[in-house]
């Protein structure tokens, strides 16, 4: 099987004022597959997928060089931002519902982008939670504050949430840091059936994590990448000595 | 005693005395204003005629006067100084902030007498000249000027309520491919609600017992007025107006007691009510 390749960073460098925080980066990120970024602290994963949706714009000191391609467009180009946010979702370190209802949180997204009408958003909010396998748990607490769930709860809504503007590609930073063994496996288990439909990127401080969801890993250290192969090729024979010392855990 | 716990004692007392002062202050307030308060009772509140010759003293006029001047005065200063805080705290960029926010300091430093006195050269004038009326002191006036001087309070508070909603929720929204303003209103804005709300009850404390300012351009006239282009006089005018020439101890002396009372329970209602709000917020 021929996989198509979704995004395509070419030579992407980046700066916070004068420190350059992303070096030269080159990757190729596979459609309908999940692609991990792994590495210590600091090395830069973060800021490499707040690349891919055009984060990065929010903090004024940043300098970017090089292309980043979505389906063959360069979204680093003057492109419309909105609606590349759209397209590629983000979920985030800290689960960060709005202060509304469940519901609310679900149809803020479709509501934006001007979708009114009741039937259709109770449509969305339904088959998001059911996508995001929260439904069983919340579908008698649709309108109570999103804030009374538990933080693993919150997470998936916040999955739930990125699932009711439709995009193509989710990016996934350090989304279980903040939570539990249980809850954490759940996101995984998500992680893996969601990869049907969409293409995933993740940032995990957690190399189990990695190996468990991803088919592709790549390794990044000081701002630059360092290795990028399969899951199994990473975790199992890495080429790279810093790759093969990380991830045995003799740093990081 | 050894001096550590001398010195905490002496600030303790230090602490204290503010309670004291404010314990006076009621106390005072109360001894000369309640027994009219009680003779009079409700129709003190809601009598229609203010005439002390003839030892009737009903307050209405200066309660819907005050209360005139403080609703116009937050009609212009709310939408005025909220979208000034949104400005500040999510679009202004430095050099605007740097410039805008000392002159807001300093609009909040100004004595009221001052802009009753701006008050009362420009904008008296202003409507006496615009609008064609036989006097320009009015309920307009007074709202304006009103509102010029808690535009501070409002823009204060409200940013500091915004700029404390979390990073997060702004990322989050924006994130799902919202604009910037669609994340402003329809996340930061209700996120920040109690904090624009405490502001807004804080600013309509001290509207209505603002004096130096209204006095001067509100006409000082004892009728209810009929519309905002009429004159009128508030709460804290007639004290002002009428202390001086009112013998200690009689009926009108004491009627103005009565008049204190109540701004003091109005505002001191305001005050707790902007506090609490802030308090849950936190």
């Amino acid at each position: 099987m021929i996989m198509k390749t979704k995004i395509k960073i070419e030579n992407l460098n980046l700066w916070y004022g004068t420190f350059q925080a992303l070096k030269n980066i080159n990757l190729e990120i596979l459609e309908k597959c999940v692609t991990a970024i792994i590495g210590p602290s600091g090395c830069g994963k973060s800021t490499l997928i707040r690349c891919l949706n055009r984060m990065n714009d929010l903090i004024d000191s940043v300098r970017i060089e090089g292309r980043i391609f979505i389906d063959d467009v360069n979204i680093l180009d003057d492109i419309d931002v909105v609606s590349l946010r759209r397209r590629v979702g983000m979920v985030f370190q800290k689960p960060n519902p709005f202060p509304m209802t469940v519901y609310d949180n679900i149809a803020y997204g479709p509501r934006i982008h001007g979708i009114k009408d009741r039937k259709t958003l109770d449509k969305i909010v339904e088959n998001t939670l059911k996508e995001s396998a929260l439904w069983e748990e919340v579908k008698d607490k649709l309108r109570t504050p999103a804030l009374d769930l538990s933080g693993g709860q919150q997470q998936r809504l916040c999955i739930a949430r990125c699932l009711a503007v439709n995009p193509e590609i989710i990016l996934f930073d350090e989304p279980c840091s903040a939570l539990d063994p249980i809850s954490t496996g759940r996101i995984e288990d998500l992680i893996r059936k969601l990869k049907e439909n969409y293409t995933i990127v993740i940032v995990t401080h957690n190399m189990q994590q990695a190996a468990r969801v991803s088919d592709y890993t790549a390794f990044m250290y000081l701002g630059e990448m360092l290795e990028f192969d399969t899951t199994k090729n990473i975790f199992t024979k890495p080429k790279n000595e810093k790759t093969e010392s990380y991830i045995s855990g003799r740093f990081g | 005693m050894n001096r550590e716990k001398l010195v905490e004692r002496i600030l303790l007392i230090c602490a204290l005395s503010a309670i004291f002062v404010i314990f006076l202050i009621i106390m005072f307030l109360f001894k000369e204003g309640l027994p009219i308060l009680k003779k009079e009772g409700l129709s003190f509140i809601f009598g229609r005629f203010w005439e002390p010759s003839k030892n009737i003293f009903g307050a209405l006029p200066f309660i819907i006067g005050s209360l005139s001047v403080t609703f116009l005065a937050l009609l212009i200063a709310v939408p005025l100084g909220l979208f000034c805080a949104i400005f500040l705290s999510e679009i202004a960029p430095g050099w605007a902030e740097s410039l805008l926010r000392p002159v807001i300091e300093l609009l909040a430093g100004i004595p009221s007498i001052v802009y009753g006195m701006f008050g009362l050269i420009i904008i008296v004038r202003a409507i006496k000249v615009s609008i064609g009326l036989p006097t320009g002191e009015s309920v307009l006036a007074g709202g304006i000027v009103l509102a010029l001087m808690i535009l501070p309070i409002i823009i204060s508070i409200s940013e500091d309520s915004i700029n404390a909603v979390p990073r997060a929720y702004k990322e989050g929204s924006l994130a799902l491919g919202a604009t910037h303003w669609q994340t402003i209103r329809n996340v930061i804005i209700p996120s920040a609600s109690s904090g624009i709300l405490a502001s807004v009850i804080l600013s309509m404390g001290r509207a209505i017992g603002e004096t130096m300012a209204v006095v001067l351009v509100l006409g000082n006239v004892e009728m209810i007025p009929r519309s905002i282009f009429n004159p009128a006089e508030a709460l804290t005018s007639v004290i002002l107006l009428e202390m001086g020439e009112t013998p200690v101890g009689g009926t009108h002396y004491q009627a103005l007691f009565a008049i204190g009372i109540l701004l003091f329970v109005i505002v001191m209602l305001l005050n707790t009510a902007s506090i609490l709000i802030r308090r849950r917020m936190r």
